[in-house]
């Protein structure tokens, strides 16, 4: 029986950062807790916020369900996991920089030539290209698991444009609304300056050709994608244009916006497109979502994409396995954050491993996102185990498989009460000039009892994640 | 030799369009086969836009054409002096990495039939043989023939046909090519046909294979031969699409018509100062 590190109560005891929610929670009979959570879905429904996390897709009008019950970090836990979490960025943005241009990592063997330029997510397009301030993701969302008091282990880096963090925002906006008493009781560190903070990292790498103060736009595929609602809550939040392609267009080696009052030079772009969408001229040519001649005046310094093209290199699944080794290399630093322990099933020794194993581990698409496709061996019937098998030999380079982690508990507000349920983190580091994260992120809850899966598409929710001051 | 190019490729929207944007690669590529002696891109009623040297070494020019418009004439002209590099891409600067080149596309996806003529290298003995022998085979299984395949052509449908012109030639080559471990990509240039009567488009295209050791190769099967003075080369890419000499986009409901003319011919010789 595998048992499960829970976040608050150490047997009967409750651990220090949960200390004043244990009254809280008592405090709430269900009449009451029912009323709260009925309120709490009104106010979501009224903003709106309504999109998939992660692009998983489903159904774009079905609310995510919120947990009331806040994931408590003391400032000392968030305290080592911000230096772990900025040491992986710092070194997947230098890996980019490496890998367009020249190629260390590979010519000291450290990583294989073939994961990185057989990529599809490389873009040769941008080699020998260095982006404003050397920064390729500037947005790194890295997801988090903990197993114990002191064990946390990174599942994957998102290095393109990494969403949920309008989750973040808006759970903390709601908690503090509906509970105003909990944030004077509790020393909560603020995350609303997060917007903020973004702009201000966007500003940072505006192209040396722009002068004063940098227009920053947010390049949307528009209104039917499933993420639209974080788009223009963003953009209000940093007090910026919203723009569809069509809504900008390159000349005279700039990219301009399109307004009321003529054209407006545009210094950064915050994109939520797709490489292959960003400029029909470069990448896919039916793409109608992009800005024709955009590439060009990229790469002649006219302008600054965020994130930069090529950035998905650095969060493909077969290079996660190296992000140690490349912290190590740029760095010259152990990492603070482990990696789940990860086999590859390209390999022929790992294929063994993993077709002997299956039953106890977690198989993934290399490529795969959203839970879709993936095997939680202890969790499967022995006929999916096998179908799943089938699928693994036939094509085993497109699989890695995982140790099942014992994913740690926080307490859940359910309809028989309060149980423990499973839970994963995603911070969103930022990176320009400076590397800052708030202290918070998007805590994801799988609802279901025993699931370990926590995708809003396999019924996930999502949660408050509050970090305390010290 | 010394190779005057007149390239005028018009556009014709049978309604105005509000606004035309193009990526030009088409300038010739700066390496020691090639030598501009003078070289003009004009884009009727044109911005310049940004220009930029990428990471294969192409030189791009963006230009914007505001519209209404119905016609768009883009021309080329110049001179290049070139020597005969056997196909070697001599002293040519460039950021991508070879491997970068092992990836399919589309257009050069390797199906059975292209696995099959990749097998025509075995027993060849180092990679430049391996790329000999494996243009001679894509030149044999690929008979010259205009009209038969489009722009849209993929290798496999190529071989399929047996039939086509040096973009399917390329296409192919690149396919097998890769199948056999060698990095290949595609070359868009001129072609300057010569009195023997070869019919060969002005506008060519034709394959490099990275050849270790001596680096990037060109090989035209379409004209059993690789690349020598008679060739000017623009650019690169994974496909006829990526390398694609003008690639445009048009704002507004306008359908697109093209009319492309080439002529490539032997400059007088000129005289050179002696110093």
């Amino acid at each position: 029986m595998t048992t499960y590190f829970n976040e608050m109560y150490q047997g009967k005891s409750v651990r220090a950062p949960y200390a004043r929610l244990e009254d809280w929670m008592k405090s709430m009979p269900a009449e009451l807790r029912h009323m709260k959570q009925a309120e709490a879905e009104a106010l979501f429904r009224r903003i709106g916020i309504t999109f998939a996390v992660y692009g998983e897709g489903g159904d774009p009008d079905r609310l995510i369900p919120f947990d009331m019950f806040p994931r408590v970090f003391t400032g000392l836990e968030w305290s080592r996991l911000e230096r772990g979490i900025k040491q992986r960025a710092r070194a997947l943005n230098a890996f980019l920089v490496d890998i367009y241009g020249r190629g260390e990592i590979i010519r000291a063997g450290r990583i294989p030539s073939r994961l990185i330029y057989q990529n599809a997510a490389y873009e040769k397009a941008v080699a020998g290209f260095r982006p404003p301030k050397g920064v390729y993701s500037h947005i790194v969302g890295i997801d988090l698991v903990r197993t114990g008091p002191d064990d946390f282990f990174v599942l994957e880096d998102n290095c393109r444009t990494p969403s949920g963090v309008s989750y973040m925002l808006e759970n903390r906006e709601i908690m503090m609304r509906m509970f105003p008493d909990l944030f004077r009781e509790n020393r909560i560190q603020p995350v609303e300056h997060y917007p903020e903070q973004l702009r201000r990292t966007f500003a940072s790498v505006a192209p040396d050709k722009c002068d004063g103060e940098p227009t920053v736009v947010i390049l949307t595929p528009g209104h039917f994608n499933s993420a639209y609602y974080e788009h223009s809550f963003l953009a209000d939040l940093m007090g910026v244009e919203l723009v569809e392609g069509q809504d900008l267009f390159a000349e005279g080696g700039f990219v301009w916006m399109r307004t009321t009052q003529g054209p407006r030079r545009v210094d950064v772009i915050y994109r939520r497109i797709d490489d292959a969408f960003i400029d029909p001229l470069c990448f896919r040519p039916d793409s109608m979502l992009g800005v024709p001649g955009l590439m060009d005046v990229y790469r002649s310094g006219g302008v600054t994409i965020c994130s930069a093209p090529g950035a998905g290199v650095a969060d493909d699944k077969a290079v996660y396995t190296f992000v140690p080794e490349m912290i190590r290399f740029y760095l010259g630093e152990e990492p603070i954050l482990q990696n789940v322990p990860t086999w590859q099933c390209g390999k022929s020794d790992d294929l063994k491993y993993v077709l002997e194993h299956l039953a106890e581990l977690v198989v993934k698409e290399v490529h795969g996102s959203g839970g879709y496709g993936m095997l939680v061996g202890p969790k499967s019937t022995k006929d999916e185990v096998e179908a799943f098998r089938a699928r693994i030999i036939a094509d085993p380079g497109n699989y890695i498989a995982q140790p099942t982690l014992a994913l740690s508990t926080t307490p859940t507000f359910v309809a028989e009460g309060i149980a423990p349920r499973h839970v994963d983190l995603r911070p969103y580091c930022l990176v320009g000039e400076r590397i800052e994260l708030v202290p918070g992120g998007l805590t994801r809850v799988a609802l279901t009892e025993g699931s370990l899966v926590v995708n809003s598409s396999q019924g996930g929710g999502v949660k408050d994640t509050w970090v305390l001051a010290e | 030799m010394l190779l005057t190019v007149d390239h005028v490729t018009r556009y014709h929207y049978d309604q105005p369009v509000r606004g035309v944007v193009q990526s030009h690669r088409l300038t010739p590529s700066a390496f020691d086969g090639q030598r501009v002696v003078s070289w003009s891109v004009t884009v009727s009623d044109a911005t310049k836009g940004a220009q930029v040297r990428d990471g294969a070494g192409d030189a791009l020019q963006s230009w914007t054409i505001k519209g209404p418009v119905s016609v768009v004439e883009v021309r080329v002209q110049g001179t290049v002096e070139t020597i005969d590099l056997a196909g070697v891409l001599r002293g040519h600067r460039e950021s991508v990495p070879p491997d970068a080149y092992l990836r399919d596309t589309p257009a050069t996806a390797a199906d059975l039939a292209l696995r099959g003529l990749a097998a025509a290298a075995k027993g060849a003995e180092g990679p430049l043989a391996v790329a000999h022998a494996l243009a001679g085979a894509v030149a044999e299984a690929i008979v010259y023939r205009p009209g038969v395949t489009e722009a849209r052509t993929t290798a496999a449908e190529a071989l399929a046909l047996g039939e086509g012109v040096c973009q399917d030639h390329a296409h192919a080559l690149i396919a097998v090519a890769r199948v056999a471990g060698l990095p290949a990509r595609y070359v868009s240039g001129y072609l300057f046909a010569d009195q023997d009567g070869a019919p060969h488009e002005a506008a060519h295209a034709w394959a490099e294979l990275y050849v270790a050791g001596l680096g990037w190769v060109g090989f035209d099967p379409a004209n059993r031969c690789c690349p020598d003075a008679r060739y000017i080369r623009l650019g690169s890419g994974y496909d006829a699409q990526d390398a694609a000499p003008i690639r445009g986009v048009a704002r507004g409901p306008g359908h697109e018509a093209l009319e492309v003319s080439v002529t490539v011919t032997e400059a007088a010789a000129q005289t050179q100062s002696q110093q």
